[in-house]
């Protein structure tokens, strides 16, 4: 699948879905990881308790996000971190060259951060002359493919062995055919090896950041973030300003969410908390806002901000599971990145609050308790305010509700359908202006209608009596 | 205006009601014997969890691991054991690329996820718990009871955590993996290909 240029979903959707088999695996690979984190969760009696609490503690940190800030601040600077604000994309990604230009470094290892994603970090480090590799293998299979992450934890989930083996023989010299997942890891294990011994700075991103005690932590599987930076005298950590919790203890809490959540573990491999620069080196923060600060104002949005990027909405979704993380042309994928990306840009991702059954399955597992399915109904709404809706769905209902506003009309549509249903030739009814025909077969009419059957019973009653 | 003091103020600006912290004093999770407990979750996260009895049952242990016994290059920061190479001793942590074994302390371990505290208040370059291709980690057992360096839940783990000082700190629970191919899991990503967790008793 190559870079996908159109907004539109469900345009996006009917491409991936050409290939059914793919799309079958696709959706069952990811149904496996929802069935992990259903018995991880099962595993706690307390599940429900960590939830209400993260919930509650994403909450209250927002409402004081300033005050958090500004302790986080003043806690960090005092362990020797520099602390850089950044209000949009721009503005971070100059920052952090400026750090790099400083130290004359020319290359990078970067650990998995969706911040850095959202904010194309690695394309302007590269127009800097600058070899920014991403060290997640996920990441690093796709880096190489120059394909955007379709998922926000596994990256590469859409890709079969076959493909990483291709890409892995293009780049990376591996015997060609060779599809072992122990092979393939084990080469990049090496190739990787020689990117992070030559690093001059890693970036990581950050999971949480602590305002109590200035610290913050990285969580990977890998131990990639950790051999990013622990070799380079220099660390950059980008974040959103949402990342903040009040106090360590709090992470007991998220740390046992977020990777039962995630991928179904018990917790990740490596859970690592930083709180100040290596001897002899630097530690730099930078906290970006980008559009955040205003996503809190709203009642129907703010929840949005609590998420933990743990992606067990996504896998839970009917949706993303059958049309691939790609088909959302957007960094964060899914339920959650249906609401957060028209929030930022609602020309280009109108369609996204469409992508989606409104079954609910994703607030269910949510671990931080977002209102997801409500909240793309609500956004819907807007959608259709702001005269984004294309007239395929504004007309239809334009026709509905004057029809059911005149019952007479109504009534007689009514029969004049239930005629055509059963006289009309197939190809009349089934015809690209009925969307509803493609995949499905038309209900059959009844030989009476409600009404007519009604009536006939009131008759009858008034007969017997 | 300084960035800072933008993002400050549109923060401030925006109406958010207020919101009480949780208490974290809830019945968090208890096990019958939270130290087998950790042993199992530690061999389903691909590690391995042995008690031994002093330094000496440390030493026997260890022999029977072809991978500490083939290394070629060694550290160890727990006292009584030696490696080949003194960290202290070492200047620039890219020296250590090519550490085949090192034998770290642990702090203590807890039984819900098998993560054990680590830290580098006494080790010199941390990049030594990531680096080597096999690790193991010695927690000494307070009072020669092994029960006494397992904490039930991360409610209590973080009960024992202070941060006073600028100190590492990270939870390990088991050998690096991954399973960004196609789902299978795979030992041995970037870090460490095998983990052991010695309780000396
Ligand atoms: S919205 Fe909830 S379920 Fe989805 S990624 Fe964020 S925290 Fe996870």
């Amino acid at each position: 699948m190559s870079a996908i240029k159109s907004y539109d979903h469900p345009t996006n959707a009917n491409q991936f879905n050409q290939d059914q088999d793919r799309t079958h695996w696709h959706d069952s690979s990811l149904w496996f990881i929802r069935e992990k984190r259903d018995r991880m969760s099962k595993s706690l009696p307390e599940w429900e308790t960590l939830r209400s609490c993260a919930s509650q503690i994403k909450a209250h940190t927002v409402s004081k996000l300033a005050d958090y800030l500004e302790e986080f601040e003043k806690n960090a600077t005092a362990r020797g971190v520099q602390v850089h604000w950044a209000k949009d994309a721009e503005e971070h990604n100059q920052i952090v060259l400026e750090i790099l230009r400083k130290h004359q470094a020319k290359r990078i290892v970067k650990s998995k951060s969706m911040l850095t994603e959202e904010c194309h970090l690695n394309p302007w480090l590269e127009k800097h002359g600058i070899e920014v590799v991403d060290t997640d293998l996920g990441e690093r299979i796709v880096q190489l493919r120059q394909e955007p992450p379709s998922h926000i934890v596994m990256p590469a989930i859409h890709l079969k062995k076959e493909d990483v083996s291709n890409t892995f023989h293009e780049h990376l010299q591996t015997e060609k055919g060779n599809n072992d997942p122990n092979y393939l890891t084990e080469s990049a294990r090496q190739h990787l090896r020689q990117k992070f011994c030559q690093a001059d700075v890693g970036i990581t991103g950050v999971n949480f950041a602590i305002a109590e005690t200035g610290g913050f932590v990285v969580c990977t599987n890998e131990g990639n973030a950790d051999l990013g930076v622990s070799l380079p005298k220099v660390h950059i950590a980008c974040m959103g300003i949402e990342k903040l919790i009040p106090k360590a203890d709090h992470l007991s809490i998220f740390l046992r969410l977020l990777a039962r959540s995630a991928t179904g573990q018990p917790i990740t491999t490596y859970s690592s908390h930083f709180h100040g620069p290596v001897e002899g080196g630097e530690l730099h923060i930078v906290l970006v806002d980008n559009g955040r600060s205003k996503i809190m104002n709203s009642d129907d949005y703010r929840n949005s901000l609590k998420c933990i990027r743990c992606g067990a909405c996504m896998n839970t979704c009917p949706v993303y599971r059958r049309s691939g993380g790609h088909s959302y042309a957007a960094t964060v994928p899914g339920p959650i990145g249906s609401i957060l990306n028209p929030l930022r840009d609602a020309k280009h991702h109108k369609t996204l609050p469409f992508a989606c059954t409104l079954c609910g399955s994703c607030s269910d597992v949510c671990p931080v308790k977002i209102n997801l399915h409500e909240q793309l109904l609500t956004l819907r709404t807007e959608v259709k305010n702001q005269k984004q809706l294309p007239m395929s769905k504004t007309l239809p209902m334009r026709i509905a509700s004057y029809v059911f506003q005149r019952p007479k009309l109504y009534a007689w549509l009514g029969g004049i359908g239930k005629f055509f249903l059963r006289t009309m030739p197939r190809f009349l009814i089934y015809n690209p202006l009925n969307p509803w025909g493609r995949h499905r077969e038309m209900p059959e009419a009844p030989p009476e209608s409600f009404r007519q059957q009604y009536a006939q019973r009131a008759k009858k009653k008034s007969d017997d009596r | 205006m300084s960035s800072k003091d933008q993002i400050l103020k549109s923060v401030r600006n925006q109406l958010v009601p207020s919101a009480d912290l949780p208490s974290l004093d809830q019945d968090w999770i208890q096990y019958d014997d939270a130290v087998a407990h950790f042993g199992e979750v530690l061999q389903a996260v691909g590690g391995t969890a042995i008690a031994v009895e002093g330094i000496d049952g440390l030493t026997e242990e260890l022999a029977k691991i072809p991978a500490y016994t083939d290394a070629k290059k060694t550290v160890s920061c727990v006292e009584g054991l030696v490696g080949t190479v003194d960290l202290d001793r070492v200047e620039d942590p890219h020296e250590l690329e090519d550490v085949d074994y090192a034998v770290l302390p642990g702090e203590f371990a807890v039984a819900e996820n098998a993560a054990v505290w680590v830290t580098d208040a006494k080790i010199r370059h941390r990049v030594i718990l990531f680096i080597p291709q096999h690790i193991s980690l010695v927690i000494h057992c307070a009072g020669g009871k092994v029960e006494e360096a397992v904490v039930h839940n991360m409610a209590e783990a973080y009960q024992r955590l202070v941060w006073s000082r600028n100190e590492f700190g990270c939870f390990i629970s088991g050998p690096s993996k991954t399973a960004d191919i196609e789902q299978s899991l795979v030992i041995g990503a970037h870090g460490a290909r095998s983990l052991h967790v010695f309780f000396v008793f």
